[in-house]
């Protein structure tokens, strides 16, 4: 075995053990600790990334001693080891990005348990991006369900984090054991908690139509507790507050890659566990269709009326959630992909505005209502490029990392033929539109002049950290948008060695 | 800090029950613990949240949505759950009967676990041997969880310290003490010790005997809660600080890890991973679940004792 091949099970453990380390260090040390840890994953990743591209098969590697199962693996493929690394560099950059506001916006004494919080929440990312185990799935999800939380109510703990929290934890705990119940019951059906082995269970029960009833449920359970997570429109209630109301890093890391490594694990339990034929026979896929659909518009339609930036970036992110489930629910190859290629582009875009908001919260005296941050693109002209950058996005203009996902959304719902097709081009046309409806008046209101010379000579004083996180996502957007081909191709093949 | 914090939850629960309690003062006893620096800015932004919190804590519960709404939200709540609940009994009802030799989990995973776990693992305890050894990185992630929990409940309850130091007289105050209720304090001097060294037991016979660290754990645990709410604060903190929190639980849960690293790395790599197992039943037996148990139990124990204090008192 090539050494390369343990660098995922390194980014576990370091993670894990990033986690511990940090809360016994000093503030400043946990953060340069974790920045570490973070970049060195994103490496580690890579490298692993262009061993499995270059190999062209995955692999599975052991957790401990004894083949799977019986004991614990992991499986590594492109898609799970691109994944992987981007989520540890958006997180890297995420928490440069909101650096200030980190050590601003958490009590003195517990800005390490933030880097340990951070730790730990990826260490459970990781895990659920790169398991073979649905029990494992269930151990790491317990402890996103957890980070995830404390780093909401991080910030200050008065006033509204702690309501956002406790009604974020409150859908989160309902998720996660409706997501125990639907293994408990798959356990007594197929007596297996490996994904293949469950699925060569499901499959012969399928074909015998043993069970089918037990099966639905199971379905219809694992479908909804990863869509109560990632806040699939009916279920997004909590995810305004919860993301509007945190700080810069936490909405950032929230939205970008929290929601985003639910989906990814639901798409693999449709994948190796359940089998897409099974999930297109019981119409999942349809269902998922449809709310993906409404969340694309309710989403818009809600950060429209919204007044104030980070709730609006919230329910914007509730709509590109759509645009997810919108690939999933089309049931063929070419939806998959997009839905994959728009989980990368929403992880790339969305920590951007979350930071660059962060930013034009501290040049407009910390408030985030619109009227408030008149002009901050002028005040923080960094920021301000990044906001434009990723706005633009998000409406889907081409050059821009959103404009791949429309592209390939819209192929794959072209290809899908009948009315399907059209509902799907209809409601991508509608999102649009109504993205480009809330985003432009934003940026317009960035630069525009502030009344009676409100914030006069204020400017912001850049950090490192800042201006480095800022540039390196307009970047990573440029680049995503423009170099599409490589990322497509390696999703491609990715999910060809995902089943 | 602390003062907003408990202005808030005055005002909140006074909302709540609609009646007019003290406030503390913003210059009142507590403002002393704030630093002068911060007090300003931590004054600003906490009035600013806790008005915009109130406002809708108001239009949440009394004004709109629940007075108009309230009962078809309580109609729609209870329709769900008895749907949900009617759902699940019907799938149940479908699954195969509990404790059949035919059923699909008696399969060969559970043959080999309880056929060659002794020689394989060299627990007696198949339990053990499955959790520490077979699975044990979902045990190391289960133990991460306990340990997350904990950082949770710090991050939201545990107080700011004045200069360094708790004031230990200061956090026992708001609760009513038994400290010198003599009952209490005969029957915990006699089952404290008694406690401790049974879960002690438990956790060094986890691979021979039904235990483990989880229970072992969760035994001292509950001989430290109940030494601390029959001797009080200053006498328990002789001997368990943040300090002794902070460090046990990472020196247990790095153990695990550094261990558990060298064991996954070995297995994958498919070389020998050199530990012995001994001989099954002997207390130095087993390879790595001895030490492995122990770390849980650490980190079990800590984690029960922190919840209780940090719910108590807003400290360890």
């Amino acid at each position: 075995m090539a050494f390369v091949q343990n660098f995922p099970f390194f980014a576990i453990m370091l993670y894990l053990a990033g986690g511990v380390i940090c809360a016994v260090l000093r503030p400043k040390a946990a953060k340069w600790y974790c920045l570490a840890v973070n970049g060195a994953v994103m490496l580690l990743l890579l490298a692993t990334f262009f061993f499995v591209a270059g190999k062209g098969e995955s692999y599975v590697y052991l957790m401990g001693h004894f083949p799977a199962p019986w004991g614990n693996e992991i499986r590594i493929g492109t898609l799970e080891a691109l994944t992987g690394a981007a989520f540890a560099g958006v997180m890297l950059f995420s928490l440069l990005g909101g650096m200030e506001h980190i050590f601003e916006d958490c009590e003195p004494e517990k800005v390490n348990l933030y880097f340990t919080v951070i730790c730990l929440l990826m260490s459970s990312l990781m895990a659920l991006v790169f398991t073979n185990d649905l029990f494992t799935a269930y151990v790491f999800v317990e402890i996103n369900t957890i980070a995830s939380c404390a780093l909401v109510m991080l910030k200050y703990n008065t006033g509204r984090p702690l309501i956002a929290t406790a009604r974020y934890l409150t859908m989160s705990l309902l998720g996660s054991s409706m997501f125990l119940i639907g293994i408990i019951l798959l356990y007594s059906v197929s007596g297996h908690l490996l994904m293949e082995d469950i699925g060569e269970a499901v499959q012969t029960m399928f074909a015998d139509g043993r069970y089918e009833f037990p099966l639905t449920v199971i379905i219809g359970l694992f479908s909804i507790s990863m869509a109560i997570k990632s806040a699939l429109f009916p279920f997004h209630a909590w995810l305004p507050d919860a993301h509007g109301s945190a700080t810069a890093t936490s909405s950032a890391v929230l939205s970008g890659l929290v929601l985003k490594g639910y989906i990814f694990l639901l798409i693999k339990i449709f994948y190796r566990v359940i089998g897409m034929n099974v999930i297109a026979a019981e119409h999942i896929t349809n269902i998922l269709f449809v709310f993906g659909a409404l969340a694309m518009v309710a989403g818009s339609i809600r950060a429209l009326q919204e007044r104030d930036l980070k709730r609006m970036l919230a329910f914007s992110s509730v709509a590109q959630i759509g645009y997810i489930f919108l690939g999933i629910g089309m049931d063929n190859e070419a939806g998959m992909v997009a839905a994959c290629i728009q989980i990368l582009a929403h992880a790339f875009t969305k920590p951007m505005l979350f930071c660059a908001a962060g930013g034009f919260m501290s040049v407009s005296g910390g408030s985030k209502k619109m009227e408030d941050i008149t002009g901050a693109g002028y005040r923080d002209p960094l920021g301000g490029a990044a906001f434009t950058v990723g706005a633009l996005s998000m409406i889907g203009i081409p050059l821009f990392a959103g404009f791949v996902t429309k592209l390939h959304l819209t192929t794959a719902a072209v290809s899908l033929g009948g009315f399907k097709s059209v509902a799907g081009i209809a409601v991508i046309v509608v999102s649009t539109l109504l993205n480009a409806l809330y985003y432009i008046p934003v940026i317009g209101n960035l630069y525009a002049r502030p009344k009676d010379g409100r914030w006069e000579g204020v400017k912001a004083r850049y950090h490192w950290e800042y201006a480095a996180a800022m540039v390196v996502f307009i970047l990573l957007n440029l680049f995503y948008g423009i170099c599409s081909g490589g990322f497509v191709q390696a999703i491609e093949s990715g999910l060809g060695m995902f089943g | 800090m602390k003062i907003q914090k408990s202005r808030l939850l005055c005002r909140l629960f006074n909302w709540v029950e609609g009646e007019q309690k003290y406030i503390p003062s913003e210059a009142g006893e507590y403002a002393t613990t704030v630093r002068p620096d911060e007090t300003d800015r931590w004054r600003e932004r906490a009035e600013g949240e806790e008005q915009g919190t109130l406002k809708r804590l108001k239009d949440w519960g009394g004004e709109t949505a629940v007075k108009n709404y309230g009962p078809v939200y309580r109609v729609i709540a209870v329709l769900v759950c008895v749907t949900v609940t009617t759902l699940l009994l019907l799938t149940v009802s479908y699954l195969p009967r509990y404790g059949e030799a035919s059923n699909p989990a008696n399969n060969e995973v559970p043959k080999r676990y309880i056929e060659s776990g002794i020689e394989e693992t060299g627990a007696v305890n198949f339990v053990a041997g499955m959790i520490l050894d077979y699975r044990a990185f979902d045990t190391l992630g289960e133990s991460n969880v306990l340990f997350i929990a904990v950082c949770s409940v710090l991050i939201l309850l545990r107080k700011d310290r004045t200069d360094g130091k708790v004031n230990i007289k200061e956090m026992d105050r708001p609760i009513r003490e038994l400290i010198d209720d003599n009952i209490l304090k005969c029957s915990a001097a006699i089952l404290v010790p008694v406690g401790l060294i049974f879960g002690i037991y438990v956790i060094l016979n986890g691979h021979l005997s039904a235990g483990g660290g989880f229970s072992g754990g969760a035994i001292i645990g509950a001989a430290l809660i109940l030494y601390v709410s029959a001797f009080g604060e200053e006498k328990a903190s002789r001997f368990f600080t943040y300090g002794t929190y902070k460090w046990v639980s990472f020196a247990a849960l790095m153990t695990y890890a550094g261990l558990k690293t060298y064991s996954f790395f070995t297995g994958a790599n498919h070389l020998e991973s050199g530990i012995p197992l001994g001989t099954p039943g002997a207390i130095l037996s087993s390879g790595l679940i001895l030490p492995l148990n122990i770390c849980v139990g650490c980190v079990v124990a800590c984690t029960m004792y922190a919840f209780y204090s940090l719910f108590r008192k807003g400290g360890i």
